[in-house]
């Protein structure tokens, strides 16, 4: 694709890339504010807003700069409040609800796992602003993956209870991990554009990662090989999103423009 | 057993060379589980360099009912406070 790509194609599919960085942290981030003031103990209650809180900042960072590349005007907010569910370009692992606090924590050490290699290899990027979000955003994710690991270990390795639920949050979003290593034009472009790697290559690291975390806490890799998608590309969300959106999006659609 | 986790003391350090602040307490299965506590309860607005934490029950405190005899006797000897000295003008702030 290199060398018949012009700029408006480059920009399109720049566009695309800050939307699935900026997406994956808003529909995270939004899940995870769902445990705000339910959350099993108050500690954890407070560290996971902190965490939802953490995403939503990132995701004012890729969905603003997403916003400047397009040049039609739109800020973050409107991106976040005003796209609907085939608009959104986050893969399918983050949109699925928490379930319980063993999933939500299993479905944040997987994304973690990932993120803190992929922001590492980002803050190289030949794009300044890509660059920049990235090496702030990657202290966060460093913490969140310090964290999300403790806790799988823990409650993998802990009652006949909590490891059977461990177990079978890994089993339910074992399916939906390998949408996080696909590759399609929008990947070639950035990496031929020197933006980001191929997210494939990541994924030698990210098994370290979770072969390493899983065993320690007693949990049993998956066999399947399966992989859902069409998050990142748009083309096929799950049932919840939607359901997601009209709760987040609940405010915007009913007072068009409110602010603060 | 009690299922509830054991509670933690939290020291906080605002910045380098200040001492470490007793800023209140948390629950927390171990150690490292409370540091990173401490650090999302205590610390999110900015408030520290340094943690210590202390699990509560290692802490021996005074007891209350021996105010008396530990701390009365303290009250009328005046003369443990460096206050008897005239200090020369020429001396300025001290």
């Amino acid at each position: 694709m290199a060398g018949t790509s012009n700029p408006t194609q480059i920009d399109g599919q720049l566009f695309e890339f800050l939307l699935r960085q900026g997406d994956n942290v808003l529909v995270l981030g939004h899940r995870t504010s769902e445990w705000c003031g339910v959350a099993p103990a108050l500690e954890e209650d407070i560290a996971l807003t902190n965490t939802a809180l953490d995403l939503i900042g990132q995701t004012q960072l890729w969905l603003g700069y997403a916003g400047e590349v397009e040049g039609k005007g739109r800020s973050a907010n409107d991106l976040a409040f005003l796209r609907d569910v085939y608009d959104f370009r986050n893969v399918l692992m983050l949109e699925v609800p928490n379930e319980d606090f063993g999933r939500t924590l299993m479905r944040q050490f997987l994304f973690d796992a990932f993120q803190v290699p992929w922001l590492t290899a980002l803050c190289a990027s030949s794009n300044q602003n890509v660059a920049d979000i990235a090496a702030k955003s990657v202290k966060e994710a460093i913490y969140h993956l310090d964290r999300s690991t403790e806790t799988v270990i823990a409650l993998g390795d802990g009652t006949e209870e909590s490891n059977a639920r461990m177990q079978s949050a890994l089993d339910y979003l074992w399916p939906y991990v390998g949408e996080l290593f696909g590759e399609d034009d929008v990947d070639k472009a950035m990496h031929e554009a020197g933006v980001a790697p191929m997210p494939a290559t990541l994924r030698g690291d990210w098994e370290t990662t979770v072969n390493s975390t899983l065993s320690q806490a007693c949990l049993t890799l998956p066999d399947s090989k399966f992989a859902h998608s069409g998050g990142r590309t748009g083309f096929r969300h799950t049932e919840h999103l939607g359901h997601m959106l009209a709760t987040m999006q609940t405010l915007q659609r009913s007072y068009p423009g409110a602010a603060w | 057993m009690s299922k509830e986790w054991p509670l933690w003391e939290v020291f906080i350090r605002g910045q380098h060379g200040m001492s470490h602040r007793h800023v209140g307490s948390l629950h927390a299965a171990d150690s490292e589980h409370a540091i990173k506590n401490a650090r999302d309860v205590y610390t999110r607005r900015n408030e520290g360099v340094s943690i210590w934490v202390v699990e509560a029950e290692q802490i021996t405190a005074s007891s209350p009912s021996d105010k008396g005899p530990m701390y009365d006797p303290a009250r009328d000897k005046v003369y443990r406070h460096p206050t008897f000295y005239d200090i020369p003008d020429e001396v300025g702030k001290m």
